[in-house]
């Protein structure tokens, strides 16, 4: 069987997905500007200990192999540890993206005890300056000390992850020697318009010309360095990059919220691409097997407007979440279509969905726009 | 390759899926797809017999196949996947 077969095979769906991503908590510490999930205030509707152990029990008889923890911020969590040891004990793997506030030396240590753990820190800027600029003031501090305390521990090779921005692609060589300097591994991932990214994307989101440098950048590493297979969409400008270059969105990859909620994936919180929720009768594998939403992500996709467009093979149209937060068509190109058809696109849209489940933190000026008083009331009831 | 006892790795299982299988390794965290249920087959045999020739007989894999599939048991191999037993008789 060819490799496009073996795509064409994954884009029907898998019987248990490869890649789960699981927000323990909406609570954070920071507040990022361009956070998935618009984290911030815990919700109170977050799964209790023995929910979420019943969900790592269901994904283990599905051979779900490893999950990704993230949130908010999960170490938040009072249940943290003990959510942690019962899914590795259970051979589910897990990895998991912190920003580090609550590794000290004694957690360091209890970390690097844990067999089959990964640890993603995540940090946008190799300076203070430009890291702190979007997640926060003291956050880049906080980070470096974690992967400090994750060194003095011995924890090994953890993870140092990037949201690619127009403001620290210039640092990518410099991401790079920082992890090396640490044995760690460099992962950087795509910016997107999602949660309160749906605002900062504007600003922050690469270059055209940016665009390039980052393709040309990632082709230079090849796999030594990870994306999540989130670039897939640069793909048009030639060579193919490491990764299955199809979007995963609910056929191997999906999103379990705090609350319970699952959706196709990490970047899509939203009514729209909710499948349904742990806590139904069947819980999550009828939602991954049978939900209305997941069925539909699996049946063969339209090319749309891209149809005429001799790069469509390569980019898959791009990314679902940025077409769908930019308020552009799903059938059609990416806003960062490398051939600058979204660029056009873009200029026709009037108005994009607003994200849901908006959890920042109150005061914030992103709580100011129309129609985000209904959404708090809702997250509220 | 066709006479050596192979076995699957301690720490690797196989999903079973539409296409295959998935086959994970718990200690270097790699994923590999297996990509025909007659491979997957295979694999959960070699345990059973002393040879991977045997374990393609007893699957009733025809033997012009054969190269392939010691192309895909080396790859496995490679991947620590699969190891050579001791436990041989």
């Amino acid at each position: 069987m060819s490799a496009s077969t073996l795509v064409d095979q994954m884009k029907r769906g898998l019987d248990a997905p490869i890649c789960l991503t699981w927000e323990l908590t909406y609570a954070c510490n920071l507040e990022c500007v361009h956070c998935l999930s618009s984290s911030g205030r815990r919700d109170p509707r977050e799964l209790t200990t023995d929910e979420a152990k019943a969900v790592l029990d269901e994904l283990r008889a599905l051979q779900v192999f490893y999950i990704n923890i993230g949130g908010g911020e999960p170490m938040v969590r009072r249940d943290f540890f003990e959510l942690v040891e019962y899914a590795i004990g259970n051979d589910i793997g897990v990895k998991f993206s912190t920003n580090g506030a609550f590794i000290d030396a004694d957690k360091a240590r209890r970390l690097a005890a844990m067999d089959y753990l990964d640890i993603q820190i995540s940090l946008d800027g190799t300076d203070a300056v430009t890291n702190d600029a979007v997640r926060g003031e003291g956050s880049y501090d906080l980070a470096r000390r974690a992967m400090d305390h994750l060194a003095d521990a011995g924890f090994g090779p953890f993870k140092i992850s990037v949201v690619v921005t127009r403001h620290n692609v210039d640092q990518l060589d410099e991401f790079k020697a920082l992890a090396d300097g640490y044995g760690a591994q460099l992962r950087v991932t795509r910016l997107r318009p999602s949660g309160r990214g749906a605002e900062s994307w504007h600003d922050l989101h690469p270059t055209n010309a940016q665009q390039r440098q980052i393709y040309e950048w990632l082709l230079a590493h090849g796999e030594d360095v990870l994306t999540g297979d989130s670039f897939f969409h640069l793909n048009a400008l030639g060579e193919s990059l490491p990764g299955l270059n199809m979007c995963g969105a609910g056929r191997v990859v999906c999103l379990i919220d705090p609350i319970g909620d699952v959706y196709a994936c990490p970047f899509v919180i939203h009514d729209q691409f909710k499948a349904g929720s742990v806590r139904d009768a069947g819980g999550f594998t009828a939602v991954w097997r049978e939900s209305e939403l997941f069925t539909s992500l699996r049946e063969p996709e339209s090319a749309g407007a891209c149809a005429s467009c001799g790069s469509y093979d390569a980019c898959q149209g791009g990314c679902m979440a940025a077409k769908f937060f930019t308020g552009l068509p799903l059938d059609g190109p990416d806003p960062e279509c490398v051939s600058g058809h979204g660029e056009a696109a873009l200029l026709a849209v009037s108005s994009a969905p607003r994200p849901m489940m908006d959890h920042s933190k109150p005061g914030r000026a992103s709580t100011s726009v129309p129609g985000a008083t209904q959404l708090v009331t809702l997250t509220r009831k | 390759m066709l006479d050596r006892p192979l076995g699957l790795h301690e720490r690797v299982a196989l999903r079973p899926e539409p296409f295959g299988a998935l086959a994970y390794h718990y200690g270097t965290r790699r994923l590999v797809f297996l990509k025909h249920p007659d491979v997957v087959r295979v694999v959960g045999s070699l345990d059973q017999h002393p040879t991977v020739r045997a374990a393609l007989e007893s699957c009733g894999i025809a033997e012009d196949r054969w190269p392939a599939f010691c192309g895909a048991l080396t790859s496995l191999c490679e991947s620590e996947m699969l190891h050579e037993r001791v436990d041989t008789c």
